[in-house]
């Protein structure tokens, strides 16, 4: 008796120690959130105040009035949410077509196309970051472009700079070339025999069957498209077509002391990512764990 | 006979009409510019007039580029601190959450949550929680008596913001990675062990990782290829300063390149980033290598 009492109290106690430094770290995780949003929504005077108030006496949307009349920020976001799903709706359709090819059909250079694929997913950016720069401009017929691709700006500063580079991801290919290659081939045959046109087979039978790699796809490829900074900011060069990110750096850079809207906009930054996670939680989890196996 | 063959080579054409945009898109943002990227490194391309073949001259003039030099010292010294970390904390998170216990699911969700933010909005809020007199952590410090010191302007702690700011940013991912890791360990192994008496540690040390191995491969291939491309934190953070402690290599490139369109210049210097990046990257492969043979 006594050893199993001892040994309950053992497991007690070891339960109790584990939740008190799980609590411990989510609270340090999650700590800068709370504390941009704390001063977003407090008025300045107890933004500097000392010691810290936990719990702001007033509540006020001053800030987010601020930040959103002093530089527009709605029109970032819209700029921004743009270029995300752009390249969202780029890449499904690119990428589940090319790993549709590579996963289900046969053809002579499978293999050596897709492994060069993967190989590039491991050059660094910053290698291809001034060439990509040198090949935009020179784009035949963009942005004033005549064929040799010279005299206009060619994709620099249009939206296209950005979605074309990433339209069709190596990760994209190598995702859904990986969900493809778990689904049966038999229908593929079954309906080649009922005199079904390939791009239907893909379209119609297949596609539907990889809902959930897509939304794991998009979710990725929204974030990274959302979050995306250093490419945004040297091929836009216009104010009206900046993203929401480089509006966020030029702001916390010109008003480096007016902490409330400096978080407000923040926040509005981070939000959409935050709301799609929340819905969409189980792709997200099942697409790293995806990416880190396979990877 | 003949029947099938043409089968097959409408199905090969099917594929690469499937592949075509994916591949033409790759080789013109990736193939040609991978190409091009080792040409500008000889030419003193500034965008608007001059491209001509300048031979050696760009290499020889960054041997002698001390603002060069001091940027790699700075992201070596970043690598250094923030890949071991980075490992450690996030496999150390994921052991914890590795149980079925009540709430793990949501402690997850929790440490998770600040990988969604993008680099402008997380470093923005660091910014504020980093403040010398009413910043969150040197609020919390006081509490306990410490005066903290001002963060971002002091030469000492400059790049150690910066180590927590993505340590806090990255964890998360890496914590999900490894869990998935720990799943695919059989658990007959640690049966076995135990049965041997070996204790925690022991099933830990010759158990747990050198099963993960592969894991600890992937994660610390991406952290590195990652921490040597510094440049969002550092660009919004810090800005570089001061006095450029925290000024990395790919900071520097974007200026010669961008500001001061020496774009030629700042592929030479991008060539030697990308030639570091892939000496460490071999360097890491071997330590992997090498612990295999001796377990």
């Amino acid at each position: 008796m006594g050893v199993t009492g001892g040994s309950a109290l053992k497991q007690g106690l070891y339960k109790l120690i584990f939740y008190i430094v799980c609590i411990l770290i989510a609270v340090v995780m999650f700590l800068p959130f709370y504390w941009s949003l704390l001063t977003s929504l407090k008025p300045d005077d107890e933004i500097f105040a000392m010691p810290i108030q936990w719990f702001p006496k007033h509540l006020t949307f001053e800030h987010y009035r601020k930040a959103f009349s002093t530089v527009p920020f709605a029109l970032f976001f819209w700029n921004s949410l743009v270029l995300a799903v752009s390249g969202v709706l780029a890449n499904l359709f690119f990428g589940s077509l090319s790993g549709y090819a590579f996963a289900k059909l046969r053809f002579r250079l499978n293999k050596p196309v897709f492994r060069v694929l993967l190989a590039a997913m491991m050059i660094p950016g910053i290698v291809t970051m001034i060439p990509t720069v040198y090949v935009m401009r020179h784009i035949p017929f963009a942005g004033g472009n005549d064929i040799f691709g010279g005299g206009g700006n060619g994709l620099m500063n249009s939206f296209w700079g950005i979605i074309l580079p990433g339209a069709s991801g190596s990760f994209a290919v190598f995702f859904m070339r990986q969900f493809f290659l778990t689904l049966p081939s038999d229908m593929l045959e079954m309906a080649r025999i009922e005199g079904c046109g390939e791009f239907k087979i893909f379209w119609r039978i297949y596609l539907p069957l990889t809902r959930p790699a897509l939304a794991t796809l998009s979710i990725f490829t929204f974030q990274a498209g959302w979050n995306s900074f250093l490419w945004p900011m040297i091929v836009l060069n216009d104010p009206d077509k900046a993203t929401i990110q480089m509006g966020l750096q030029a702001f916390s850079y010109n008003f480096q002391t007016d902490y409330g809207p400096m978080m407000a906009g923040a926040l509005v930054a981070i939000l959409p990512i935050l709301v799609l996670f929340l819905a969409l939680q189980r792709y997200f989890v099942q697409g790293i764990a995806f990416s880190g196996i396979k990877g | 006979m003949a029947s099938m063959r043409k089968v097959e080579r409408h199905e090969a054409r099917t594929a690469y009409v499937f592949i075509t945009p994916t591949v033409l898109l790759f080789a013109v943002f990736t193939v040609i510019p991978v190409v091009m990227a080792l040409y500008l490194s000889f030419t003193n391309y500034d965008v608007l007039s001059r491209n001509d073949w300048v031979g050696l001259e760009n290499y020889r003039r960054l041997i002698d580029d001390s603002l060069l030099w001091k940027t790699f010292k700075n992201v070596f010294l970043y690598s250094i601190i923030f890949v071991p970390l980075n490992i450690i904390i996030s496999l150390l998170l994921s052991m914890l959450l590795s149980r079925a216990w009540r709430g793990v699911k949501l402690f997850r969700t929790f440490y998770y949550l600040p990988t969604l933010t993008s680099a402008v909005a997380a470093a923005t809020v660091w910014i504020w929680l980093l403040h010398p007199e009413f910043g969150l952590v040197n609020g919390l410090l006081s509490y306990v008596g410490i005066t903290g010191p001002a963060w971002l302007s002091e030469t000492s702690t400059a790049m150690l913001s910066i180590v927590m700011l993505t340590l806090w940013q990255s964890v998360g991912s890496n914590m999900i990675i490894y869990l998935a890791g720990l799943q695919g360990v059989p658990d007959y192994l640690y049966e076995s062990a135990r049965l041997d008496g070996a204790n925690k540690w022991a099933s830990f040390r010759y158990i747990t990782w050198p099963q993960l191995r592969p894991t600890t491969f992937l994660v610390s291939t991406m952290a590195i290829i990652g921490a040597l491309q510094l440049f969002d934190q550092a660009f919004v953070l810090t800005q570089g300063g001061p006095a450029n402690v925290t000024k990395t290599p790919v900071y520097l490139i974007y200026q010669q390149g961008f500001n001061q369109l020496q774009m030629g210049y700042a592929s030479a210097q991008a060539f030697v980033l990308a030639v570091a990046i892939l000496i460490f990257s071999l360097i890491n492969m071997r330590v992997s290598k090498a612990e295999e043979s001796i377990i």
